[in-house]
Protein backbone atom coordinates (compact mmCIF):
# COMPACT_ATOMS: atom_id res chain seq x y z
CA UNK A 1 0.00 0.00 0.00
CA UNK A 2 1.28 3.46 -0.92
CA UNK A 3 1.21 5.79 2.07
CA UNK A 4 2.06 9.42 2.65
CA UNK A 5 5.64 8.39 3.45
CA UNK A 6 6.53 8.65 -0.25
CA UNK A 7 5.41 12.28 -0.42
CA UNK A 8 7.31 13.00 2.80
CA UNK A 9 10.48 11.75 1.12
CA UNK A 10 9.81 14.11 -1.80
CA UNK A 11 9.29 17.00 0.63
CA UNK A 12 12.47 16.08 2.48
CA UNK A 13 14.46 16.10 -0.75
CA UNK A 14 13.00 19.42 -1.88
CA UNK A 15 13.54 21.15 1.47
CA UNK A 16 17.03 19.63 1.69
CA UNK A 17 17.75 21.06 -1.75
CA UNK A 18 16.52 24.46 -0.60
CA UNK A 19 18.92 24.25 2.36
CA UNK A 20 21.78 23.37 0.01
CA UNK A 21 21.06 26.31 -2.31
CA UNK A 22 21.04 28.62 0.70
CA UNK A 23 24.33 27.20 1.96
CA UNK A 24 25.98 28.17 -1.33
CA UNK A 25 24.39 31.62 -1.57
CA UNK A 26 26.62 34.39 -0.21
CA UNK A 27 23.97 37.03 -1.03
CA UNK A 28 21.81 35.78 1.86
CA UNK A 29 22.75 37.93 4.89
CA UNK A 30 21.63 35.14 7.23
CA UNK A 31 22.89 32.32 5.12
CA UNK A 32 23.73 29.77 7.83
CA UNK A 33 20.64 30.30 9.95
CA UNK A 34 18.45 29.85 6.87
CA UNK A 35 20.45 26.74 5.93
CA UNK A 36 20.11 25.31 9.45
CA UNK A 37 16.35 25.95 9.53
CA UNK A 38 15.62 24.12 6.28
CA UNK A 39 18.09 21.31 7.07
CA UNK A 40 16.24 20.56 10.32
CA UNK A 41 12.90 20.68 8.52
CA UNK A 42 14.17 18.30 5.82
CA UNK A 43 15.36 15.93 8.54
CA UNK A 44 11.89 15.87 10.13
CA UNK A 45 10.40 14.88 6.78
CA UNK A 46 12.94 12.19 5.93
CA UNK A 47 13.38 10.68 9.39
CA UNK A 48 10.32 11.92 11.31
CA UNK A 49 8.54 8.58 11.16
CA UNK A 50 11.50 6.77 12.74
CA UNK A 51 12.73 9.29 15.32
CA UNK A 52 11.70 9.06 18.99
CA UNK A 53 9.07 11.71 19.76
CA UNK A 54 11.40 13.54 22.16
CA UNK A 55 14.09 13.87 19.46
CA UNK A 56 11.50 15.22 17.00
CA UNK A 57 10.39 17.68 19.67
CA UNK A 58 13.94 18.89 20.25
CA UNK A 59 14.45 19.30 16.49
CA UNK A 60 11.23 21.35 16.27
CA UNK A 61 12.33 23.54 19.18
CA UNK A 62 15.71 24.08 17.48
CA UNK A 63 13.93 25.20 14.31
CA UNK A 64 11.82 27.62 16.33
CA UNK A 65 14.93 28.99 18.03
CA UNK A 66 16.68 29.60 14.71
CA UNK A 67 13.53 31.19 13.23
CA UNK A 68 13.12 33.47 16.25
CA UNK A 69 16.70 34.68 15.77
CA UNK A 70 15.71 35.64 12.21
CA UNK A 71 15.91 34.05 8.77
CA UNK A 72 17.18 35.75 5.61
CA UNK A 73 16.66 35.62 1.90
CA UNK A 74 19.21 35.62 -0.91
CA UNK A 75 18.94 38.19 -3.68
CA UNK A 76 20.26 36.07 -6.55
CA UNK A 77 17.71 35.67 -9.35
CA UNK A 78 17.67 33.33 -12.32
CA UNK A 79 15.59 35.53 -14.62
CA UNK A 80 15.23 39.18 -15.62
CA UNK A 81 12.19 41.28 -16.46
CA UNK A 82 13.25 41.16 -20.11
CA UNK A 83 13.74 37.40 -20.22
CA UNK A 84 10.35 36.82 -18.60
CA UNK A 85 8.55 39.19 -20.98
CA UNK A 86 10.18 37.58 -24.00
CA UNK A 87 9.34 34.10 -22.75
CA UNK A 88 5.73 35.11 -21.96
CA UNK A 89 5.35 36.47 -25.50
CA UNK A 90 6.70 33.24 -26.93
CA UNK A 91 4.71 30.70 -24.89
CA UNK A 92 1.46 32.65 -24.62
CA UNK A 93 -1.37 30.70 -22.95
CA UNK A 94 0.53 27.42 -23.05
CA UNK A 95 2.33 28.76 -19.95
CA UNK A 96 -0.80 27.98 -17.94
CA UNK A 97 -0.61 24.27 -18.76
CA UNK A 98 1.94 23.12 -16.11
CA UNK A 99 0.17 25.22 -13.45
CA UNK A 100 -3.27 23.83 -14.23
CA UNK A 101 -1.96 20.26 -14.48
CA UNK A 102 -1.55 20.27 -10.69
CA UNK A 103 -5.15 20.91 -9.52
CA UNK A 104 -6.68 18.86 -12.33
CA UNK A 105 -4.39 15.88 -11.70
CA UNK A 106 -4.96 16.20 -7.95
CA UNK A 107 -8.69 15.89 -8.43
CA UNK A 108 -8.48 13.11 -11.03
CA UNK A 109 -5.89 11.29 -8.94
CA UNK A 110 -7.87 11.46 -5.71
CA UNK A 111 -10.91 9.98 -7.44
CA UNK A 112 -8.91 7.29 -9.25
CA UNK A 113 -6.69 6.31 -6.30
CA UNK A 114 -9.66 5.75 -3.98
CA UNK A 115 -11.02 3.06 -6.28
CA UNK A 116 -7.79 1.24 -7.16
CA UNK A 117 -7.17 -2.15 -5.63
CA UNK A 118 -4.32 -4.62 -6.03
CA UNK A 119 -5.11 -8.23 -5.08
CA UNK A 120 -8.24 -7.04 -3.30
CA UNK A 121 -6.33 -4.52 -1.17
CA UNK A 122 -6.56 -0.77 -1.73
CA UNK A 123 -3.47 0.62 -3.48
CA UNK A 124 -3.45 3.71 -1.28
CA UNK A 125 -4.98 4.48 2.09
CA UNK A 126 -8.36 6.00 1.08
CA UNK A 127 -8.10 8.61 3.86
CA UNK A 128 -4.82 9.85 2.42
CA UNK A 129 -5.82 9.62 -1.25
CA UNK A 130 -6.16 13.39 -1.79
CA UNK A 131 -2.80 14.21 -0.18
CA UNK A 132 -1.03 11.45 -2.11
CA UNK A 133 -2.74 12.61 -5.33
CA UNK A 134 -1.51 16.15 -4.63
CA UNK A 135 2.03 14.86 -4.25
CA UNK A 136 1.83 12.90 -7.52
CA UNK A 137 0.20 15.85 -9.30
CA UNK A 138 3.06 18.18 -8.37
CA UNK A 139 5.54 15.67 -9.83
CA UNK A 140 3.46 15.55 -13.01
CA UNK A 141 3.32 19.36 -13.11
CA UNK A 142 7.08 19.61 -12.63
CA UNK A 143 7.66 17.07 -15.40
CA UNK A 144 5.42 19.05 -17.73
CA UNK A 145 7.23 22.29 -16.94
CA UNK A 146 10.68 20.72 -17.42
CA UNK A 147 9.82 19.05 -20.74
CA UNK A 148 8.01 22.08 -22.08
CA UNK A 149 10.18 24.98 -20.95
CA UNK A 150 13.55 23.18 -20.90
CA UNK A 151 15.08 25.30 -18.12
CA UNK A 152 18.43 24.31 -16.58
CA UNK A 153 17.58 21.42 -14.24
CA UNK A 154 18.93 23.33 -11.22
CA UNK A 155 16.35 26.07 -11.84
CA UNK A 156 13.58 23.94 -10.33
CA UNK A 157 15.27 23.95 -6.94
CA UNK A 158 16.61 27.54 -7.08
CA UNK A 159 13.11 28.75 -8.01
CA UNK A 160 11.53 26.66 -5.24
CA UNK A 161 14.10 28.24 -2.89
CA UNK A 162 13.12 31.75 -4.03
CA UNK A 163 9.44 31.10 -3.20
CA UNK A 164 10.07 29.12 -0.01
CA UNK A 165 12.36 31.77 1.46
CA UNK A 166 9.82 34.48 0.68
CA UNK A 167 7.37 32.51 2.83
CA UNK A 168 10.04 31.78 5.45
CA UNK A 169 9.13 30.26 8.82
CA UNK A 170 5.42 30.86 8.14
CA UNK A 171 5.63 27.71 6.01
CA UNK A 172 6.00 25.68 9.20
CA UNK A 173 3.33 27.49 11.22
CA UNK A 174 0.36 25.27 10.22
CA UNK A 175 2.19 22.21 11.57
CA UNK A 176 3.12 23.97 14.81
CA UNK A 177 -0.51 24.99 15.27
CA UNK A 178 -1.61 21.39 14.76
CA UNK A 179 0.88 20.43 17.48
CA UNK A 180 -0.50 23.19 19.75
CA UNK A 181 -3.99 21.80 19.14
CA UNK A 182 -2.79 18.36 20.29
CA UNK A 183 -1.36 19.87 23.50
CA UNK A 184 -4.59 21.82 24.10
CA UNK A 185 -6.60 18.63 23.68
CA UNK A 186 -4.33 16.68 26.06
CA UNK A 187 -4.57 19.48 28.65
CA UNK A 188 -8.38 19.62 28.43
CA UNK A 189 -8.54 23.26 27.33
CA UNK A 190 -11.81 22.64 25.47
CA UNK A 191 -13.71 21.39 28.52
CA UNK A 192 -12.50 24.33 30.63
CA UNK A 193 -13.83 26.76 28.00
CA UNK A 194 -17.15 24.93 27.69
CA UNK A 195 -17.60 25.00 31.49
CA UNK A 196 -16.78 28.69 31.62
CA UNK A 197 -19.15 29.62 28.83
CA UNK A 198 -22.11 27.68 30.22
CA UNK A 199 -21.45 29.04 33.72
CA UNK A 200 -21.10 32.71 32.89
CA UNK A 201 -23.10 33.35 29.70
CA UNK A 202 -26.70 34.62 29.92
CA UNK A 203 -28.67 31.85 28.26
CA UNK A 204 -32.19 32.54 29.51
CA UNK A 205 -33.98 32.84 26.16
CA UNK A 206 -33.79 30.92 22.86
CA UNK A 207 -32.29 33.96 21.12
CA UNK A 208 -29.64 34.39 23.81
CA UNK A 209 -28.76 30.70 23.53
CA UNK A 210 -28.51 30.95 19.72
CA UNK A 211 -26.25 34.01 19.97
CA UNK A 212 -24.09 32.37 22.63
CA UNK A 213 -23.72 29.22 20.50
CA UNK A 214 -22.93 31.01 17.21
CA UNK A 215 -20.61 33.62 18.73
CA UNK A 216 -19.07 30.93 20.93
CA UNK A 217 -18.34 28.82 17.85
CA UNK A 218 -16.70 31.81 16.12
CA UNK A 219 -14.63 32.82 19.17
CA UNK A 220 -13.52 29.32 20.11
CA UNK A 221 -12.61 28.67 16.47
CA UNK A 222 -10.49 31.81 16.56
CA UNK A 223 -8.69 30.45 19.62
CA UNK A 224 -8.18 26.94 18.24
CA UNK A 225 -7.67 28.04 14.62
CA UNK A 226 -10.04 25.32 13.48
CA UNK A 227 -13.83 25.01 13.49
CA UNK A 228 -13.53 21.23 13.69
CA UNK A 229 -11.89 21.52 17.11
CA UNK A 230 -14.48 24.00 18.35
CA UNK A 231 -17.59 22.19 17.10
CA UNK A 232 -17.73 19.20 19.48
CA UNK A 233 -16.93 21.38 22.50
CA UNK A 234 -19.44 24.18 21.85
CA UNK A 235 -22.17 21.86 20.56
CA UNK A 236 -21.90 19.57 23.58
CA UNK A 237 -21.77 22.62 25.88
CA UNK A 238 -24.45 24.93 24.45
CA UNK A 239 -25.82 23.75 21.09
CA UNK A 240 -27.35 20.41 22.05
CA UNK A 241 -28.35 20.86 25.72
CA UNK A 242 -29.73 24.39 25.38
CA UNK A 243 -30.64 25.37 21.82
CA UNK A 244 -31.86 21.92 20.76
CA UNK A 245 -33.08 20.16 23.91
CA UNK A 246 -34.25 22.97 26.19
CA UNK A 247 -35.60 25.33 23.52
CA UNK A 248 -36.54 22.68 20.92
CA UNK A 249 -34.46 24.03 18.05
CA UNK A 250 -34.21 21.88 14.91
CA UNK A 251 -31.02 19.84 15.36
CA UNK A 252 -30.08 19.85 11.66
CA UNK A 253 -30.41 23.62 11.25
CA UNK A 254 -28.69 24.41 14.54
CA UNK A 255 -25.63 22.21 13.96
CA UNK A 256 -25.25 23.00 10.25
CA UNK A 257 -25.34 26.75 10.83
CA UNK A 258 -23.29 26.38 14.02
CA UNK A 259 -20.44 24.92 11.97
CA UNK A 260 -20.73 27.78 9.45
CA UNK A 261 -20.53 30.28 12.33
CA UNK A 262 -17.24 28.62 13.22
CA UNK A 263 -16.01 29.23 9.66
CA UNK A 264 -16.64 32.97 10.22
CA UNK A 265 -14.14 32.70 13.08
CA UNK A 266 -11.63 30.93 10.80
CA UNK A 267 -11.63 34.00 8.52
CA UNK A 268 -10.60 36.26 11.44
CA UNK A 269 -7.78 34.43 13.21
CA UNK A 270 -4.02 34.17 12.70
CA UNK A 271 -4.33 30.73 14.31
CA UNK A 272 -5.76 29.47 10.99
CA UNK A 273 -2.30 30.00 9.57
CA UNK A 274 -2.62 28.06 6.33
CA UNK A 275 -5.61 30.18 5.27
CA UNK A 276 -4.60 33.57 6.65
CA UNK A 277 -0.89 33.87 7.45
CA UNK A 278 0.70 31.63 4.81
CA UNK A 279 -1.10 33.40 1.92
CA UNK A 280 0.05 36.78 3.25
CA UNK A 281 3.62 35.47 3.13
CA UNK A 282 3.10 33.78 -0.23
CA UNK A 283 1.75 37.00 -1.76
CA UNK A 284 4.63 38.95 -0.14
CA UNK A 285 2.33 41.31 1.76
CA UNK A 286 4.09 43.70 4.15
CA UNK A 287 1.19 43.38 6.59
CA UNK A 288 1.17 39.84 7.96
CA UNK A 289 -2.46 40.32 9.00
CA UNK A 290 -3.45 41.84 5.63
CA UNK A 291 -5.56 38.85 4.56
CA UNK A 292 -7.38 38.79 7.90
CA UNK A 293 -8.06 42.53 7.63
CA UNK A 294 -9.55 41.99 4.18
CA UNK A 295 -11.83 39.23 5.52
CA UNK A 296 -13.10 40.62 8.83
CA UNK A 297 -16.03 42.68 7.43
CA UNK A 298 -17.33 39.70 5.45
CA UNK A 299 -16.89 37.39 8.44
CA UNK A 300 -18.81 39.67 10.84
CA UNK A 301 -21.70 40.23 8.43
CA UNK A 302 -21.93 36.47 7.83
CA UNK A 303 -21.88 35.74 11.56
CA UNK A 304 -24.87 38.06 12.07
CA UNK A 305 -26.58 36.44 9.06
CA UNK A 306 -26.03 32.99 10.58
CA UNK A 307 -27.53 34.07 13.90
CA UNK A 308 -30.59 35.48 12.12
CA UNK A 309 -30.98 32.31 9.99
CA UNK A 310 -30.71 30.06 13.04
CA UNK A 311 -33.09 32.17 15.15
CA UNK A 312 -35.69 32.41 12.39
CA UNK A 313 -35.67 28.86 11.02
CA UNK A 314 -34.65 26.59 13.90
CA UNK A 315 -37.71 27.23 16.08
CA UNK A 316 -40.52 26.99 13.52
CA UNK B 1 -11.17 27.52 40.54
CA UNK B 2 -7.62 28.65 39.91
CA UNK B 3 -6.03 25.26 39.16
CA UNK B 4 -8.80 24.55 36.63
CA UNK B 5 -8.06 27.77 34.76
CA UNK B 6 -4.31 27.14 34.52
CA UNK B 7 -4.34 25.28 31.16
CA UNK B 8 -5.80 28.44 29.62
CA UNK B 9 -2.42 30.15 29.99
CA UNK B 10 -1.59 28.99 26.46
CA UNK B 11 -4.52 30.95 25.06
CA UNK B 12 -3.37 34.03 26.96
CA UNK B 13 0.14 33.67 25.52
CA UNK B 14 -1.25 33.28 22.00
CA UNK B 15 -3.54 36.31 22.24
CA UNK B 16 -0.87 38.58 23.75
CA UNK B 17 1.84 37.28 21.42
CA UNK B 18 -0.19 37.80 18.27
CA UNK B 19 -1.37 41.23 19.45
CA UNK B 20 2.24 42.31 20.03
CA UNK B 21 3.17 40.85 16.62
CA UNK B 22 5.91 38.69 18.07
CA UNK B 23 7.29 35.85 15.93
CA UNK B 24 4.19 33.65 15.57
CA UNK B 25 6.18 30.41 15.43
CA UNK B 26 7.82 31.25 18.75
CA UNK B 27 4.52 32.31 20.35
CA UNK B 28 2.74 29.12 19.32
CA UNK B 29 5.58 26.91 20.57
CA UNK B 30 5.81 28.69 23.93
CA UNK B 31 2.02 28.48 24.31
CA UNK B 32 2.20 24.74 23.72
CA UNK B 33 4.97 24.20 26.25
CA UNK B 34 3.28 26.42 28.86
CA UNK B 35 -0.09 24.70 28.45
CA UNK B 36 1.45 21.27 28.76
CA UNK B 37 3.43 22.15 31.90
CA UNK B 38 0.45 23.99 33.42
CA UNK B 39 -1.69 20.87 33.03
CA UNK B 40 0.79 18.95 35.17
CA UNK B 41 2.96 17.20 32.58
CA UNK B 42 6.74 17.03 32.73
CA UNK B 43 8.61 19.27 30.27
CA UNK B 44 10.26 16.39 28.34
CA UNK B 45 6.85 14.76 27.92
CA UNK B 46 5.41 18.01 26.60
CA UNK B 47 8.30 18.41 24.14
CA UNK B 48 7.78 14.84 22.98
CA UNK B 49 4.03 15.40 22.56
CA UNK B 50 4.71 18.58 20.58
CA UNK B 51 7.27 16.84 18.38
CA UNK B 52 5.05 13.85 17.74
CA UNK B 53 2.07 16.02 16.77
CA UNK B 54 4.32 18.13 14.52
CA UNK B 55 5.57 15.02 12.72
CA UNK B 56 2.07 13.53 12.46
CA UNK B 57 0.72 16.66 10.79
CA UNK B 58 3.40 16.78 8.08
CA UNK B 59 0.64 16.15 5.55
CA UNK B 60 -0.48 19.82 5.76
CA UNK B 61 2.88 20.81 4.23
CA UNK B 62 2.59 18.64 1.10
CA UNK B 63 1.12 21.60 -0.79
CA UNK B 64 4.63 23.15 -0.82
CA UNK B 65 5.65 20.52 -3.37
CA UNK B 66 3.95 22.77 -5.92
CA UNK B 67 6.61 25.48 -5.46
CA UNK B 68 9.13 24.16 -8.04
CA UNK B 69 6.36 24.10 -10.67
CA UNK B 70 5.13 27.62 -9.89
CA UNK B 71 8.70 28.90 -9.64
CA UNK B 72 9.74 27.49 -13.02
CA UNK B 73 6.68 28.83 -14.79
CA UNK B 74 7.05 32.23 -13.10
CA UNK B 75 10.64 32.25 -14.35
CA UNK B 76 9.24 31.70 -17.84
CA UNK B 77 6.90 34.70 -17.54
CA UNK B 78 3.68 33.38 -15.93
CA UNK B 79 2.79 36.62 -14.15
CA UNK B 80 3.54 38.68 -17.27
CA UNK B 81 1.28 36.41 -19.31
CA UNK B 82 -1.52 36.52 -16.70
CA UNK B 83 -1.52 40.31 -16.97
CA UNK B 84 -1.47 40.23 -20.77
CA UNK B 85 -4.49 37.91 -20.84
CA UNK B 86 -6.46 40.21 -18.57
CA UNK B 87 -5.32 43.19 -20.66
CA UNK B 88 -7.13 41.66 -23.63
CA UNK B 89 -10.46 41.77 -21.80
CA UNK B 90 -11.87 45.31 -21.92
CA UNK B 91 -14.47 44.65 -19.21
CA UNK B 92 -11.95 43.41 -16.65
CA UNK B 93 -11.41 45.21 -13.35
CA UNK B 94 -9.72 43.89 -10.18
CA UNK B 95 -13.09 43.49 -8.47
CA UNK B 96 -14.72 41.71 -11.40
CA UNK B 97 -11.79 39.30 -11.78
CA UNK B 98 -12.14 38.43 -8.09
CA UNK B 99 -15.92 38.01 -8.28
CA UNK B 100 -15.49 35.53 -11.13
CA UNK B 101 -12.90 33.60 -9.12
CA UNK B 102 -15.10 33.67 -6.00
CA UNK B 103 -18.00 32.22 -8.01
CA UNK B 104 -15.80 29.53 -9.58
CA UNK B 105 -14.26 28.62 -6.22
CA UNK B 106 -17.62 28.43 -4.50
CA UNK B 107 -19.35 26.38 -7.20
CA UNK B 108 -16.47 23.92 -7.62
CA UNK B 109 -16.19 23.51 -3.83
CA UNK B 110 -19.93 22.85 -3.63
CA UNK B 111 -19.39 20.07 -6.17
CA UNK B 112 -16.64 18.60 -4.01
CA UNK B 113 -13.78 19.92 -6.16
CA UNK B 114 -12.00 21.67 -3.29
CA UNK B 115 -8.60 20.69 -4.67
CA UNK B 116 -9.07 22.87 -7.76
CA UNK B 117 -8.17 26.06 -5.85
CA UNK B 118 -5.67 27.06 -3.21
CA UNK B 119 -3.28 29.87 -2.37
CA UNK B 120 -0.08 28.30 -3.69
CA UNK B 121 -1.73 26.61 -6.68
CA UNK B 122 -4.08 29.32 -7.96
CA UNK B 123 -3.96 32.63 -6.07
CA UNK B 124 -0.25 33.41 -6.19
CA UNK B 125 0.40 32.36 -9.82
CA UNK B 126 -2.91 33.32 -11.47
CA UNK B 127 -5.63 35.14 -9.54
CA UNK B 128 -3.59 37.83 -7.79
CA UNK B 129 -1.54 38.82 -10.90
CA UNK B 130 -4.73 38.96 -12.97
CA UNK B 131 -6.53 41.20 -10.47
CA UNK B 132 -3.46 43.43 -10.10
CA UNK B 133 -2.98 43.52 -13.87
CA UNK B 134 -6.59 44.55 -14.46
CA UNK B 135 -6.26 47.43 -11.98
CA UNK B 136 -2.93 48.53 -13.49
CA UNK B 137 -4.28 48.61 -17.02
CA UNK B 138 -7.11 50.85 -15.91
CA UNK B 139 -5.22 53.14 -13.55
CA UNK B 140 -1.51 52.86 -14.37
CA UNK B 141 1.00 52.22 -11.60
CA UNK B 142 -0.68 51.44 -8.26
CA UNK B 143 0.32 52.75 -4.80
CA UNK B 144 1.82 49.95 -2.70
CA UNK B 145 -1.06 49.96 -0.19
CA UNK B 146 -3.57 49.54 -3.02
CA UNK B 147 -1.57 46.70 -4.53
CA UNK B 148 -1.49 44.94 -1.15
CA UNK B 149 -5.23 45.39 -0.68
CA UNK B 150 -5.95 43.76 -4.04
CA UNK B 151 -3.68 40.81 -3.26
CA UNK B 152 -5.23 40.37 0.19
CA UNK B 153 -8.72 40.38 -1.33
CA UNK B 154 -7.56 37.72 -3.81
CA UNK B 155 -6.55 35.46 -0.92
CA UNK B 156 -9.88 36.24 0.78
CA UNK B 157 -11.79 35.18 -2.34
CA UNK B 158 -10.19 31.74 -2.16
CA UNK B 159 -11.00 31.33 1.55
CA UNK B 160 -14.58 32.65 1.47
CA UNK B 161 -15.35 30.68 -1.70
CA UNK B 162 -14.07 27.44 -0.25
CA UNK B 163 -15.44 27.73 3.32
CA UNK B 164 -18.93 28.67 2.20
CA UNK B 165 -19.01 26.37 -0.80
CA UNK B 166 -17.66 23.08 0.53
CA UNK B 167 -20.42 22.59 3.12
CA UNK B 168 -22.98 22.32 0.32
CA UNK B 169 -21.20 19.10 -0.73
CA UNK B 170 -22.48 16.09 1.24
CA UNK B 171 -19.21 14.17 1.58
CA UNK B 172 -17.01 16.97 2.91
CA UNK B 173 -15.22 16.65 6.28
CA UNK B 174 -17.33 19.16 8.18
CA UNK B 175 -20.64 17.53 7.24
CA UNK B 176 -19.28 14.12 8.19
CA UNK B 177 -18.00 15.55 11.49
CA UNK B 178 -21.44 16.97 12.39
CA UNK B 179 -23.11 13.69 11.46
CA UNK B 180 -20.60 11.63 13.44
CA UNK B 181 -20.89 13.88 16.49
CA UNK B 182 -24.69 13.72 16.48
CA UNK B 183 -24.61 9.95 16.00
CA UNK B 184 -22.49 9.61 19.16
CA UNK B 185 -25.23 11.55 20.93
CA UNK B 186 -27.91 9.21 19.62
CA UNK B 187 -29.26 11.51 16.91
CA UNK B 188 -29.28 10.24 13.32
CA UNK B 189 -29.33 12.88 10.56
CA UNK B 190 -28.85 12.62 6.82
CA UNK B 191 -25.82 14.43 5.30
CA UNK B 192 -28.12 15.79 2.60
CA UNK B 193 -30.25 17.64 5.19
CA UNK B 194 -27.14 19.22 6.70
CA UNK B 195 -25.78 20.21 3.29
CA UNK B 196 -29.14 21.77 2.34
CA UNK B 197 -28.92 24.12 5.33
CA UNK B 198 -25.51 25.31 4.19
CA UNK B 199 -27.09 26.84 1.07
CA UNK B 200 -28.63 30.03 2.58
CA UNK B 201 -25.31 31.05 4.16
CA UNK B 202 -23.48 30.18 0.92
CA UNK B 203 -25.73 32.55 -1.06
CA UNK B 204 -25.37 35.34 1.51
CA UNK B 205 -21.59 34.84 1.53
CA UNK B 206 -21.44 35.30 -2.24
CA UNK B 207 -23.66 38.39 -2.10
CA UNK B 208 -21.68 40.01 0.73
CA UNK B 209 -18.17 39.21 -0.44
CA UNK B 210 -19.03 39.81 -4.10
CA UNK B 211 -20.38 43.26 -3.26
CA UNK B 212 -17.28 44.09 -1.27
CA UNK B 213 -15.14 43.13 -4.25
CA UNK B 214 -17.05 45.35 -6.62
CA UNK B 215 -16.70 48.17 -4.08
CA UNK B 216 -12.96 47.47 -4.14
CA UNK B 217 -12.82 48.90 -7.68
CA UNK B 218 -14.10 52.27 -6.45
CA UNK B 219 -11.66 52.24 -3.59
CA UNK B 220 -8.77 51.47 -5.96
CA UNK B 221 -9.78 54.40 -8.19
CA UNK B 222 -10.02 56.70 -5.16
CA UNK B 223 -6.64 55.65 -3.78
CA UNK B 224 -4.91 56.04 -7.14
CA UNK B 225 -6.33 59.58 -7.49
CA UNK B 226 -5.34 60.53 -3.95
CA UNK B 227 -1.84 59.18 -4.53
CA UNK B 228 -1.49 61.08 -7.81
CA UNK B 229 -2.62 64.30 -6.08
CA UNK B 230 -0.06 63.78 -3.33
CA UNK B 231 2.74 63.16 -5.83
CA UNK B 232 1.76 66.28 -7.76
CA UNK B 233 1.68 68.39 -4.60
CA UNK B 234 5.19 67.35 -3.60
CA UNK B 235 6.68 67.37 -7.11
CA UNK B 236 9.49 69.95 -7.54
CA UNK B 237 8.41 70.96 -11.06
CA UNK B 238 5.32 72.90 -9.99
CA UNK B 239 6.61 76.49 -9.96
CA UNK B 240 3.11 77.89 -9.28
CA UNK B 241 3.37 76.63 -5.73
CA UNK B 242 6.56 78.64 -5.16
CA UNK B 243 5.90 82.11 -6.54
Amino acid sequence: MITLEATYVLMGLMVGGIAAVNARDATNPRRWRTTAFWTLYALLFLAGSYLPALVSGVLVLSMVGVAAAGLGQGTATSSTTESRSASAARWKNRLFVPVLVVPVATFAGSVALKGLTVNGRPLVDPKQATQIALGLATVLGLGTALVMLRPPLSASITEARRLMDSVGWAAVLPQSLAALGAVFAAAGVGTVIADLSTTYLPLGTPLAAVIAYAVGMALFTMVMGNAFAAFPVMTAGIGLPLVVQQYHGDVVIVTAIGMLSGFCGTLMTPMAANYNIVPAALLELRDRYGVIRAQVPTALILLVANIVLMAVFAFR
Amino acid sequence: MLPDMLPLIGILIVVVGFALRLNALLVVTLAGLATGVASGKLLPDVIALFGQAFVESRYVAIVWLVLPVIGLVERAGLKERSRAVIGGIQMATAGRVLVVYLALRQVTSALGLVSLGGHAQMVRPLVAPMAEGAAELRHGALPIATRERIKAMAAGADNVGMFFGEDVFVAIGSILLIRGFLEQNGIIVEPLQLARWAIPTALIAFAVHGTRMLLLDRRVAREVLADAARVEATAPDTPAAHP
